[in-house]
């Protein structure tokens, strides 16, 4: 099939027209129809993308599935997949099928609500599979909107200030990437991202307004890219929007931003930062690495004080991000395989722990920390699989949560012994709020009144934790899974990035 | 005058005789009572008029020894112009009749305006430039106060009346400060004239001055003043016409202007128009926050959005100039849409302009709530409705030029212009219920908005191959 991409990436897009269009109506009827249709869609476009990973050639480190065609003012529609992009997309039609059966319990505006899951499931996978800046930058951009509307109609009390901060936020980092993206095309005249990951931008060190730029265009190139990629992920000190974004959030819409949403700077970063700009990326990285350091440590720090359960998670994601910021910026193939096997498994592993919240907090209605206690009582089941993700979120070894902070610590201690060294604390203290959050909800006695009647698990809700435990235990305990699709286009990128280095210096030494 | 002389502008000279035939018809007949046949008659005319202008066309021609051009770029901005005409003609008819505001001068009054608009863009030479100008602005300030027994609708067309006398002066003394040291009207005399480094002080001079009379026809900051006034007071079928086909117009005069007559010197005005892009682009995004009534809020944002348009033409490239031309396109499509959902906002049958009206509208009219929603996204320039693209054309045209800096203050004014447009989407879909806005509406004005929102979602396949015609139209302007 030449176009598999454009039809994984499309199906969503035309069942939520599908949904807009012809489904009428907002009693109960409907409303089913309107999730089943939204599910099966989902579940489909997961299992046309299984012959996507089927089809999909490890050994060769280019572009594959590539289509190409015209399109207006000299862009393409160029999609395509590498070792590196391949696996998030199979991340995220993975988990849109969950994510629409996590909202089976949702009854305000049904119809819109799948249509935004839907819309936002194209974006997404776009992402990942654009092949030029600009269809890049449509897709990026794109999916704040349905994002926005998600947080601001379905969210909770604050939803409102904390939707505008999403939108506004992140669109400021973005539109800075969009300038570089067309300085870019000025320079390298054309859009077409296989071609720019080959072109050199220009090193050479100029001054601008009084200011010496060192490592010239590359450097302003990266700065812009990296304003919107470490809003996205979110680095510190941009996260503020991020824990704000996610305790207002939709269970269904929380999971998404954290398993998926985040990715995006990750991916960012391996895509544009890193092989584009090598000079700009090996001047700058003790800076992002230092981030990263005090993102592990601060945010963990600051989820220990949490009262509010989503707020808590929202800020262990930042730290885990903080692993994979470092593990990029090490620039070696531990440290990337690190870091895309952490973002698949935080895909997982956030994932299902805001997918723990949302099941107490349909039945309670709070997530506030102190109002629970002693669930294990009443919910054995649940204990058991919230113990399994956290453990998993700790980095327990025979969970894929150990395999990505151990593979980006390995990288980053061959870079900066002292960032490694900082960062590996923050593994510890993971396990200190984790275990701390756990005991507790979970653990003791119950004493709480309105906990007496709480009722374990729903056969729909085991269901939907079910593929994602199968995940993470299957990543812990056999992880070349993972690293073997991504390996060759990995090592691909070090030996550019190496090389492109070499060539700088030379030419340096030349002058 | 000679038969080919004739021929290139045989179309405005139809358009005359129609308006003319058209107010003794309404004389001597009912007067008032043919007025809604006569605004369809109109509309249809000018779309007529269009498509003979937009396929008939062919080549540039010069005619009255240059004072009148006939080019691709004049056709396209004149397509513009007359499609955009019609369209809020058809728009205003329900909206007026039900007002007792449809007076039969009034379809007659737009296209006169239409006509000076068409010799604005086909302008050569000073004096046509000036003849066409005058001709549009006197028809706008007699639509700007139609709404007699209004005492907002009076001050906004005599407001309206004395700046633009005021701009008028301005430009005519720039104009005559251009011949003085020319010699010549024509803009192919200016221009061999103005070129080189050695350019007379006298001349720059002539030339700022014709700048700010161009500058306050496309309301561009710090000549802005009058726009949120007349665009609040004047009747809302106005308002959406004052938005749409005049800024056409002026932005291609201004084009035409800038390139035709001072085109050897782009770098002395390079960075005037850079000025006028960024302030205007500030100044409308920030200025629209504090606004509670949609019509003011479209003020500023039509302020915000010639900033952009500017920007391309500061360019000073002949891809600027498509830029602006594609940006322009998309900007008259936004706000005919968006002008058909603000004629349609009523409560009780009369009409309201207040942005809290909206609260929850999607619940009660969610196709057009969702409609609007595509189309104040598309305003703000997210990506991927069309809006984004208008903004992407002219901020690659900027980076080309080197306008580096100019292009991130653009992309930041824009961050800041979002927070407006996301505020009515906030209300819409995000607030509480309130008395509600009269449900339904005329169905006109939702095919236009329903339209609208459509082609801002569809174009992004190929923007409608807006963009081929619009770089040839470019072309023959910038050589």
């Amino acid at each position: 099939m030449d176009n598999l991409l454009s039809i994984i990436t499309f199906l969503p897009l035309v069942a939520a027209a599908i949904l807009g269009f012809f489904l009428r109506g907002e009693d109960e009827a409907a409303q089913k129809n309107a999730k089943w249709l939204a599910l099966i869609a989902t579940t489909a476009t997961f299992l046309i993308s299984i012959f996507l990973i089927t089809g999909f050639d490890p050994n060769n480190p280019d572009f594959q599935f590539v289509e190409e065609r015209e399109w207006i003012l000299g862009l393409t529609y160029k999609m395509g997949v590498d070792g590196i992009s391949i696996l998030f997309i199979m991340l995220t039609t993975f988990l849109m099928p969950l994510v629409i059966a996590s909202c089976w319990e949702v009854k305000d505006r049904v119809k819109e609500y799948m249509i935004a899951f839907l819309v936002l499931e194209t974006l997404m996978i776009g992402v990942f599979a654009a092949l030029d800046l600009v269809l890049f930058y449509l897709f990026f951009e794109g999916g704040l909107i349905p994002m926005f509307l998600i947080i601001g109609i379905w969210g909770g009390k604050e939803r409102i200030y904390a939707s505008f901060k999403f939108f506004l936020y992140t669109f400021l980092g973005s539109v800075l990437m969009l300038v570089a993206m067309i300085a870019m095309y000025v320079d390298a005249g054309t859009t077409d991202i296989p071609t720019l990951l080959n072109h050199q931008f220009g090193s050479d060190t100029f001054s601008l307004l009084g200011i010496q730029i060192v490592g010239g265009l590359q450097t302003l190139l990266w700065i812009a890219f990296f304003a919107s990629f470490a809003v996205k992920m979110p680095m510190w000190p941009v996260h503020t929007w991020l824990p704000d974004a996610h305790v207002q959030a939709p269970t269904a819409g929380s999971v998404v931003l954290a398993a998926i949403l985040l990715k995006m700077g990750g991916y960012g970063f391996l895509r544009f930062s890193v092989p584009m700009f090598p000079v700009a990326s090996d001047l700058l990285a003790p800076f992002v690495l230092w981030l990263s350091a005090i993102a592990i440590v601060y945010t963990s720090l600051v989820a220990l004080a949490q009262k509010d359960m989503k707020k808590l998670i929202a800020y262990s994601s930042v730290a885990h991000m903080g692993f994979v910021t470092m593990g990029i910026f090490a620039v070696n193939q531990q440290g990337l395989d690190g870091a895309i096997f952490q973002m698949i498994s935080h895909g997982f592993i956030s994932g299902a722990l805001f997918l723990c919240v949302g099941v107490i907090y349909d039945r309670m209605h709070t997530r506030e920390i102190d109002a629970y206690g002693g669930l294990v009582n009443r919910m054995p089941a649940y204990a058991a699989i919230f113990m399994l993700f956290t453990m998993a979120n700790v980095g327990l070894p025979g969970t894929s949560g150990f395999i990505g902070e151990f593979l980006t610590l390995i990288g980053v201690f061959q870079v900066n012994t002292w960032v490694a060294a900082v960062a590996a604390t923050g593994v510890i203290l993971s396990a200190a709020y984790a275990l701390w959050l756990y005991r507790r909800v979970v653990m003791g006695d119950l004493i709480k009144e309105s906990l007496k009647s709480i009722t374990d698990m729903t056969a729909r809700e085991r269901a939907i934790f079910a593929p994602l435990i199968v995940m993470t235990l299957l990543l812990g305990v056999y992880p070349s899974l993972v690293t073997d699709i991504i390996g060759p286009s990995v090592a691909n990128l070090v030996e550019n990035y190496d090389l492109a280095l070499l060539a700088a210096d030379t030419r340096l030494a030349e002058k | 005058m000679t038969s080919a002389d004739f021929i290139a502008v045989l179309p405005e000279v139809v358009i005359a005789i129609y308006a003319m035939g058209a107010l003794l018809f309404g004389v001597y007949t009912g007067k008032d009572r043919t007025a809604p046949m006569l605004t369809w008659v109109t509309s249809a005319f000018l779309v007529l008029i269009a498509v003979w202008i937009g396929i008939g066309g062919q080549g540039s021609n010069a005619a009255f020894g240059g004072m009148f051009i006939d080019d691709a770029f004049s056709r396209f901005a004149k397509v513009m112009i007359l499609v955009s005409a019609a369209a809020i003609l058809v728009m205003s008819e329900d909206y007026m009749a039900r007002r007792n505001l449809l007076r039969f001068e009034y379809p007659i009054l737009i296209a006169l305006a239409a006509i000076g608009m068409m010799v604005m863009v086909s302008a050569g030479d000073l004096m046509t430039l000036y003849m066409g100008l005058e001709l549009q602005s006197l028809s706008l300030y007699v639509v700007a106060s139609l709404r007699r027994d209004s005492v907002k609708s009076t001050e906004a067309g005599l407001k309206y009346f004395v700046l633009g006398a005021l701009s008028s002066g301005l430009l005519l003394y720039g104009a005559s400060l251009t011949y003085g040291y020319t010699g010549t009207t024509l803009f192919s005399g200016i221009i061999s004239a103005a070129s080189g480094d050695d350019v007379s002080l006298g001349l720059l001079i002539g030339l700022v001055f014709l700048i700010t009379g161009l500058a306050f026809k496309v309301s561009a900051v710090p000549f802005h003043m009058w726009t949120p006034d007349v665009y609040e007071g004047s009747p809302t079928p106005v308002t959406a016409f004052f938005a749409t086909a005049p800024k056409v117009a002026a932005m291609a005069l201004f084009a035409r202007v800038m390139h035709d007559a001072f085109g050897g010197v782009v770098a002395d005005w390079q960075q005037v128009l850079a000025l006028l892009s960024v302030a205007s682009m500030f100044l409308g995004a920030i200025a629209a926050i504090g606004q509670r009534d949609i019509k003011r809020l479209m003020a500023y944002s039509s302020i915000a959005h010639m900033g952009f348009a500017i920007m391309g033409l500061a360019a000073g490239t002949a891809f600027g100039v498509q830029a602006m031309l594609v940006y322009m396109a998309i900007y008259v499509t936004m706000n005919v849409g968006t002008f058909a959902f603000i004629l349609s906002m009523e409560r009780d049958g009369q009409n309201v302009t207040d942005i809290a009206s909206l609260n929850m509208y999607s619940r009660q009219s969610p196709a057009k709530a969702l409609a609007m929603l595509v189309l104040l996204f598309s305003l703000a320039g997210v990506p991927p409705l069309v809006g984004f693209f208008g903004k992407y054309y002219v901020l690659l045209a900027a980076v080309e030029a080197g306008l580096a800096w100019l292009a991130v203050a653009g992309v930041i004014a824009s961050v800041i212009g979002a927070f407006y447009y996301l505020r009515i989407v906030y209300l819409m879909y995000f607030g509480e219920e309130r008395d509600a806005l009269d449900p339904g509406g005329n169905p006109v004005l939702a095919g236009f908005l329903m339209a609208s929102a459509a082609a801002m979602v569809l174009g992004v396949i190929n923007l409608f191959g807006v963009e081929a015609i619009a770089a040839a139209a470019a072309a023959t302007l910038v050589n």
